[in-house]
């Protein structure tokens, strides 16, 4: 075999005059494709049409999957709509040319294909997914606001169908060889011991290309594709009726109008590429990598064994969470009636999670162990504390749990309040305490927050972060003070939304106006999920002591606690709010409501909470869900000095 | 032949949970890692020196039939420990330990995980022979031509399942059910209904007394299922099984005129019980502090029609090893099959006729009821074939530990026609009582 090395690709030509191309981007951990990248490939399929191959298996040299997508730092740095124009004609002439290929061509896919590796798979004749549970395939490219150009609009719904294919496609959701299999994204799902021999041979095999079924295929002809199209545009008004997000709505147009062909209306590609939205949902994305390097600046690999304290709902999802991603895990309380619960919660958790896998279910459970006896303690890497939020209880439980901790481990809080200097009170090691603070629903919050005593930068918080990333969850190291991040700019938040409710505007109508602001819950809702004694509670140490809204009071009172007691600002039914319909939320609402929050991070920012403006945006988003196409609170347009004086304008006037 | 003493430095079992003519809630493997799992949490210093696994199991399902090696990985032991299982129908258990201990002993270990389990309430439910003669005959058939012929030879009779358990219970070579070897030594030794159903009665008291007394809460780990269902004790174990309501019920091997009863006899259940052993070496040089020793122990065989005399069988030869009458031992596990052939082995000692010819000596005289199951037996716990003679260890290092006494014998009968017992010594004696 003989190999040519074309920069980022590697080409080899086999006995059987197949060529293998190989890429591997020197210098990044994954592949993506960049613009040199493309214009690689392209003069290396000028090579191969003077040679005329038996076949082309294109592959991944990394161990770190196919290829995640297109350059994201080269659509971050676009300048202009021409420039973003120029990137997608590029990208879209090549794969049509790969499509076009006289020999029959393979994608070998292991580990991720996303976003612009899959249009190049798509390209392919063939496909073979290298069975790996974790490996993803999919364009996602709508959740950074804009499109799948280089043909996935286009081929991923002849090859799947236009409903399945639209789905993937408006919500970005990914899918894992198995289910890729099922959906016919790929020819087969294939181990990895005999992955390249099936290439060889499927590469060879003069099989037709993979479609969809007739029934499927219908319905890319009109007029049912004009009914697919207004079904999907519906779903897509459902679920962003306020219109924050134009991505979804031109992936429609595109393939209703243009059938994936990007280069025939080229407005679309100026609506989106370089819009503020892409930008703040690229921003967001990087936000995210940003956090995720918290996690890899410390080292959690010696962390096996972890001892929860506190069976409660968050010791329990926090428990259960960790034995889902590989502790073992001891989970502690007074008596096993405690514990059971928990239990019952994580088996219904992993069904979720891990669907029909009843080995990875069962080696979940196994790894959860009820330990009324705090026999764990002992063995812990790290013994997580989740018990009642009073100084006194949790100072006498480290008191009794220091001497048993083995030298070397590590012992966090979940505290959502308490100071953590405090808490180290009367530890011989003090600086062994770090605050691990997870977000209620554990599994469903991506942010924790890593709390410190200002000593962000010390080994026992970098190895808190990097635990943290192992959970698969976002580290952001906050400084301790009293709510740290995200509680102490909700709390003022869903205060202000019940002094507007104390002003007479009906709950309904508050929650409408904020959810249209772009939160994914509104505030009262929020606080009757919490529940409104924890509300009150964490208020009342995060507002400078004002005055409790009355409507609180007078819930608080009558023994309304929300949704735990069936009864707060709504009445909860099967752990759903009765809502009737809001009426037309008075200007400038929202914006009144959520200036707290903004102040607030302000603040917290300017008192060094946070290391710096990117931080706290990234915070307040993955921990309050606040508008990711804002960018923020910190850099939402709409909060901008003419806005917020809108809302000024507004208060004055009631 | 000298008898290296192999230390139990801590054990754990499962509450037995009687079977209730469906599969339990956990299989036999779940059973063991949940009690493993908190044994090996105890004792974070050992899992790493753990050299071999050994579990007994008289009825592995079909797809654990190395049942050990399942364990071992489920309860995340390094890949490179080795694990195997034993079986020896009632005393797998025993087995298991016996089979650590012979490797202790010649230093090819020096921490061994042993013990047993069995989840009888999901013993196999099989075709028979004819069903799967059948059976092969349908899918070789071609065509819906020879389809209709292979269907009209089915017969109903051949549709009767055969309940593996049943199967495990019975003898192959005398074709006796366990219960009619019970039944065998009623008849020998003159034990009549109402002895063994007074025996019965006492099992499930001294349960409930020991259970009083919090005697099971430091060997049991409180399981809970996936519904959030709460397993803490022994459920088979009855307030209300007295002498006089266990007298109503009917015969179930020798039917209808026999003695043996379900309420006098053990009662099919699912359990684990899992201990940790090791050699002497290990216990000095880790500064191990153990519950107990193991300081001797013993097979033996027998006819299968009298297997219920395998622990008479089995621990006389201890006996007279260590110079011991039976009541100068402070406590005796003898486990409890049937209340029939517990009485049977108390009157086997005591019969001169039997000792002279089964056992050469003289007879031995009247094993004191108060020595002998102090804290109840199978017949109220149950008896999870492969754990039973695990937990009868663990229990008497246990029982012997709360009572500040020395030494015991665990012993247990074997379908098939065996015997085994083990001598232990309690470790845990506080100095004063020295």
């Amino acid at each position: 075999m003989n190999a040519i090395e074309r920069g980022d690709w590697r080409l080899e030509r086999d006995a059987d005059d197949l060529v293998w191309l190989t890429l591997d981007c020197p210098d990044r951990a994954v592949n993506t494709l960049s613009q040199s990248v493309l214009a690689q490939l392209d003069a290396t399929l000028d090579a191969l049409d003077a040679s005329k191959p038996k076949g082309l298996v294109i592959r991944s040299g990394k161990s770190t999957g196919f290829i995640v997508g297109a350059d994201i730092g080269e659509f971050a740095a676009l300048e202009s709509a021409d420039q973003a124009q120029r990137i997608i004609e590029r990208g879209w002439r090549l794969f049509e040319r790969i499509s076009a290929l006289r020999y029959p061509t393979l994608a070998l896919i292991d580990g991720h294909c996303l976003g612009g590796g899959l249009e190049l798979a798509l390209a392919c004749r063939y496909r073979l997914a290298v069975d790996r549970p974790s490996a993803r395939l999919g364009l996602p490219e709508v959740m950074l606001g804009i499109f799948p150009g280089w043909g996935g609009v286009k081929r991923l719904p002849r090859l799947i169908g236009a409903p399945e294919a639209l789905a993937m496609m408006l919500s970005g959701r990914t899918v894992d060889p198995r289910r890729a299999e099922r959906l016919g994204l790929v020819d087969a799902r294939v181990p990895e011991r005999i992955a390249e021999h099936a290439a060889a041979q499927l590469v060879r095999s003069g099989r037709p290309a993979a479609r969809a079924g007739h029934l499927l295929r219908l319905l890319e002809s009109a007029p049912f594709r004009q009914l697919v199209a207004a079904k999907a545009r519906r779903d897509v008004e459902a679920k962003d009726p306020d219109r924050h997000y134009p991505a979804p709505r031109t992936i429609l147009e595109l393939w209703e109008r243009h059938d994936g062909d990007p280069l025939i209306e080229p407005t679309l590609v100026g609506r989106l590429f370089g819009s503020a939205v892409a930008a703040n949902l690229i921003r967001v994305f990087h936000l995210q990598e940003r956090l995720k390097g918290f996690a890899r600046q410390g080292d959690a690999r010696d962390i096996r064994d972890v001892h929860v304290v506190g069976a409660g709902v968050m010791g329990g999802d926090i428990a259960a969470w960790c034995a889902l991603k590989g502790f073992r895990v001891t989970l502690q309380d007074q008596q096993i009636e405690r514990i059971a619960p928990a239990i019952a919660r994580a088996a219904k958790l992993y069904g979720r999670r891990l669907k029909r896998d009843h080995r990875a279910i069962r080696d979940a459970m196994d790894r959860l162990i009820p330990d009324p006896d705090g026999a764990g303690v002992a063995r812990a890497d790290l013994v997580i504390e989740a018990i009642g939020e009073t100084l006194e209880a949790k100072r006498d439980l480290y008191r009794a749990l220091e001497p048993l901790i083995k030298p070397g481990a590590l012992l966090a809080t979940n505290t959502s309040s308490l100071d953590l200097t405090a808490l180290r009170e009367g530890l011989s090691e003090p600086e062994r305490l770090v605050g691990i603070h997870f977000f209620n629903p554990v599994a469903k919050m991506p942010l924790v927050e890593v709390i410190h005593a200002g000593d962000g930068a010390s080994d026992e918080t970098r190895r808190a972060c990097a635990f943290v990333g192992a959970l698969d969850k976002l580290p952001l190291p906050v400084r301790s003070t009293p709510g740290f991040l995200v509680n102490a700019v909700l709390a003022p938040y869903l205060l202000e939304a019940m002094r507007v409710h104390d002003e007479g505007v009906a709950a309904e109508i508050i929650d409408a106006a904020m959810v249209a602001f772009g939160m994914p819950m509104g505030p009262l809702e929020l606080a009757d999920t919490v529940g409104l004694d924890i509300v009150r509670d964490a208020g009342r140490g995060l507002t400078d002591g004002a005055a409790a809204p009355r409507c609180l009071e007078q819930h608080l009172a009558q023994g309304q606690l929300g949704k735990k007691s069936g009864r707060g600002f709504y009445s909860w039914q099967d752990g759903k709010p009765a809502k009737g319909k809001p009426d037309d939320a008075p200007d400038g609402l929202a914006l009144r409501i959520v200036r707290p929050l903004i102040e607030r991070t302000r603040a917290q920012l300017a008192a060094g909470i946070v290391e710096d403006a990117d931080l706290a945006d990234a915070g307040v988003i993955f921990g309050t869900g606040y508008a990711p196409f804002s960018g923020g609170p910190l850099s939402d347009e709409r909060l901008a000095p003419s806005a917020t004086g809108a809302g000024a304008t507004m208060r004055d006037d009631r | 032949m000298e008898f290296e003493p192999i230390y139990v430095v801590d054990g754990a079992r499962t509450p037995f949970l009687r079977a209730r003519n469906a599969p339990g809630p956990f299989s036999a493997a779940d059973l063991a890692v949940q009690a493993g799992r908190m044994l090996l949490a105890r004792h974070p210093a050992l899992e790493h020196r753990i050299d071999e696994v050994i579990i007994g199991c008289a009825s592995p399902s079909a797809d654990e039939v190395n049942i050990a090696r399942v364990i071992a990985l489920r309860l995340g032991l390094a890949e490179r420990i080795p694990a195997w299982t034993v079986m020896r129908n009632c005393a797998s258990g025993m087995q298991a330990l016996d089979s650590a201990i012979a490797n202790l002993q010649r230093g090819r270990a020096e921490v061994v995980l042993a013990g047993g389990v069995d989840a009888l309430s999901r013993a196999p439910v099989l075709f028979s022979d004819a069903m799967v003669k059948w059976l092969s005959h349908w899918y070789a058939a071609k065509g819906v031509g020879q389809r209709l012929a292979t269907l009209r030879r089915l017969r109903p009779a051949q549709l009767a399942p055969v309940i593996g358990l049943l199967k495990g219970l019975t003898d192959p070579v005398v074709g006796l059910s366990m219960g009619q070897t019970a039944e065998n030594l009623a008849h020998r030794f003159g034990i009549d209904r109402t002895a063994m159903d007074r025996y019965a009665a006492r099992s499930h008291r001294r349960v409930l007394e020991a259970r009083t007394r919090a005697a099971f809460d430091a060997e049991t780990v409180a399981l809970v299922s996936s519904d959030g269902r709460i397993h803490a004790e022994d459920d088979g174990v009855r307030d209300d099984s007295s002498e006089e309501r266990l007298a109503k019920l009917r015969p179930v091997f020798d039917k209808p005129w026999g003695n043996v009863t379900a309420g006098n006899s053990s009662q099919v259940t699912d359990g684990a019980a899992l201990l940790l052993l090791a050699s002497e070496r290990a216990v000095e040089r880790l500064g191990l502090a153990p519950l107990g020793r193991i300081t001797d122990s013993q097979w033996a065989g027998l006819s299968p029609e009298r297997m219920g005399l395998g622990p008479v069988q089995a621990a006389t030869p201890i006996l007279e090893r260590h110079g011991l009458g039976l009541n100068e031992l402070d406590l005796w596990e003898i486990n409890e099959a049937f209340a029939a052939q517990v009485l049977a082995c108390q009157a086997a000692w005591e019969d001169p006729d039997y000792c002279e010819s089964a056992l050469g000596t003289p007879a031995w005289g009247r094993l004191d009821d108060a020595r002998l199951n102090v804290d109840g037996g199978a017949i109220a716990i149950g008896h999870p074939v492969g754990a039973s003679g695990a937990r009868i260890v663990l229990h008497l290092l246990h029982a012997l530990a709360e009572r500040n006494l020395s030494r015991g014998m665990a012993s247990i009968c074997i379908g098939g026609g065996q015997g085994g017992a083990m001598l232990v010594e309690n470790l845990k004696r506080t100095e004063v009582a020295r």
